[in-house]
């Protein structure tokens, strides 16, 4: 009974509200590639001249190498980090649920996720500050501490329903604990690894208020705090800026063109538990 | 078995330290400032009790935040979720280009929140207004960011363009454990699509339902990026969110302590919500 058919209807009113979204793209492409002159002329239009000088100007202002390697250092290492080190948290937690020490600390990690930043915010300012953390490293230590909260609560879930009897398995051949966690257990993780990688990926790099707060050194920035610093001098020439919003756009785009299916599929999949 | 345990310590006490220091002991240090009156550079400071609490609850600027943030978390909650149900409703249909449109409506969820909010800036102030002017509307010819009454409806509108993305993916997963003879049971039995919806879909879906409208609603309370991107919190003050508030006050404005104890009401706020939302929501979840 289920029609086999396509849904036409529906297909063009998903089509039409698709250019809602696609518009403001489209408008930051397009102003990007224009010159003042041309945009007084038509601000919808397609651009005609083409103004690659746009991107050199804005790498120059906003020193934008600089700042794409500050933000891959920083996205790069806390994946990593966060992989390795939440899961083997959640593992031991996992594992010794029945314990009194373990089960309080699973409880004390989730429950910080419903602790707003704000209230952390000052007087994390001053503790970094204090022990000379307010830099790229120390930023990286917080993605990697903070992501506690939400990712032990993800993994545990999933290695609750891994059966025990694997890891009995190992034990008796001889493995460690930790042989048995890396052998077996991590490469089970895949799924959740994949769904936990995309989340920090995204949140990392495309954080703006722990970066504003805790990075002194111009040369430590991230491409959006790039982008709000140098808000104030683009106020003039919104075709440098736009040049430069792309700029800083492009590389999470062209990661999602060639990893579109991967992404979404990794997103559904944490979801679902 | 000793060894074992002293495993399972390892992998998780340099964790716990970590934790307790960068988040757990800011955030009573939070509290503890939030009784004195230190303003963030002196080297000295007094305890002052309640104070700051009580002048909290007397400040108009505090009020006003509060007003501003509750009204655009609860219009972008609303607002996302019906969206999003509805944009996976058609991407679950039988469309053509099924993926491409996925990857299309999942694309702003990908893209920083401050320079979405910087492009937006742009379109009300430069774009829109030229069709309000072509529309000869007065009111859509001048820059909504720019209104005190109005400027709050903008910011809505940039984090629902954003926000679906994520909802709409979460609700397109809910949609696809459901299972296909349902349907065919309920199209035997004559039921229109309206009917279907409200008796199947619709509650199959609660629990998702559930995590969305939580989320929706911490991320709006929490509302920061895009304010800055916008407005900067006007104009005068009509979009200061508490974030906002919390970050200027305390980090400009030398009333660290002060800020603080806003930050404590913020906190308690934000859990006393939270917990109300899921009891009442998993509530509906379990009645079906």
């Amino acid at each position: 009974m289920i029609k086999k058919s396509t849904n036409w209807p529906v297909t063009v009113i998903i089509a039409l509200c698709s250019l809602l979204i696609l518009f403001p793209l489209y408008m930051t492409v397009a102003i990007a590639l224009k010159n003042p002159e041309e945009m007084a002329r038509s601000i919808f239009s397609l651009p005609t001249g083409l103004h690659f000088e746009n991107f050199a100007n804005a790498i120059k202002a906003t020193n934008f190498f600089n700042a794409l390697g500050n933000s891959a250092t920083i996205t790069v290492t806390a994946v990593v980090f966060i992989l390795l080190t939440n899961s083997m948290v959640a593992y031991a937690i996992a594992r010794n649920m029945n314990k009194r020490f373990f089960k309080m600390l699973y409880f004390y990690f989730i429950s910080a996720m419903f602790i707003p930043f704000q209230i952390i915010m000052l007087p994390v300012v001053k503790v970094t500050t204090d022990l000379h953390m307010n830099n790229i490293p120390g930023l990286i230590i917080l993605y990697i501490v903070y992501g506690l909260a939400f990712n032990v609560f993800v993994y545990v879930g999933y290695i609750r329903s891994i059966p025990y009897e694997l890891e009995e398995a190992a034990t008796v051949d001889g493995a460690s604990t930790w042989g048995t966690f890396w052998r077996i257990i991590f490469p089970l993780l895949a799924p959740v690894n994949a769904t936990i990688g995309i989340l920090s990926c995204l949140s990392t790099w495309n954080d703006f208020m722990l970066p504003l707060i805790l990075l002194g050194n111009q040369d430590s920035y991230t491409l959006p705090l790039v982008q709000y610093v140098f808000q104030g001098q683009f106020s003039t020439d919104f075709n440098l800026a736009f040049a430069s919003y792309l700029l800083a756009l492009s590389p999470m785009i062209v990661i999602y063109l060639f990893a579109q299916k991967w992404i979404i599929g990794g997103l559904t999949q944490g979801s679902i538990k | 078995m000793a060894k074992r345990r002293a495993a399972f310590y390892l992998m998780t006490i340099p964790a716990l330290l970590l934790f307790f220091a960068f988040h757990t002991f800011p955030a009573l240090q939070g509290i503890y400032y939030s009784f004195t009156n230190w303003d963030g550079y002196s080297k000295s400071f007094d305890y002052v009790g309640f104070k700051n609490f009580i002048n909290i609850f007397k400040d108009e600027n505090v009020l006003n935040s509060y007003l501003f943030t509750f009204k655009y978390a609860i219009a972008t909650t609303v607002l996302i979720n019906i969206i999003s149900l509805l944009i996976a409703l058609g991407l679950n249909a039988k469309i053509k280009a099924k993926n491409f449109f996925r990857g299309v409506y999942f694309l702003p969820n990908i893209l920083s929140v401050l320079i979405v909010g910087f492009i937006f800036n742009y379109l009300f102030s430069n774009v829109f207004p030229v069709w309000g002017e072509k529309l000869g509307s007065d009111f859509l010819s001048q820059n909504i960011l720019g209104n005190s009454d109005w400027a709050w409806i903008g910011i809505v509108i940039v984090a629902v363009w954003q926000g679906i993305a994520y909802n709409t993916i979460l609700y397109l997963a809910g949609l696809q454990t459901i299972p296909h003879d349902l349907y065919e049971a309920s199209n035997l039995d004559g039921a229109s699509r309206w009917r279907e919806f409200w008796s199947i879909t619709f509650p199959l879906l609660a629990s998702f339902f559930t995590i969305n409208m939580v989320l929706a609603m911490k991320g709006g309370l929490m509302v920061f990026d895009q304010i800055i991107a916008l407005t900067g919190g006007g104009p005068g003050r009509s979009t200061q969110s508490i974030a906002l508030l919390i970050y200027t006050g305390g980090f400009q404005g030398g009333e660290f302590a002060y800020q603080s104890a806003n930050a404590v009401i913020y906190f308690i706020v934000i859990v006393v919500i939270s917990a109300l939302q899921l009891k009442f929501l998993q509530k509906r979840e379990m009645d079906l």
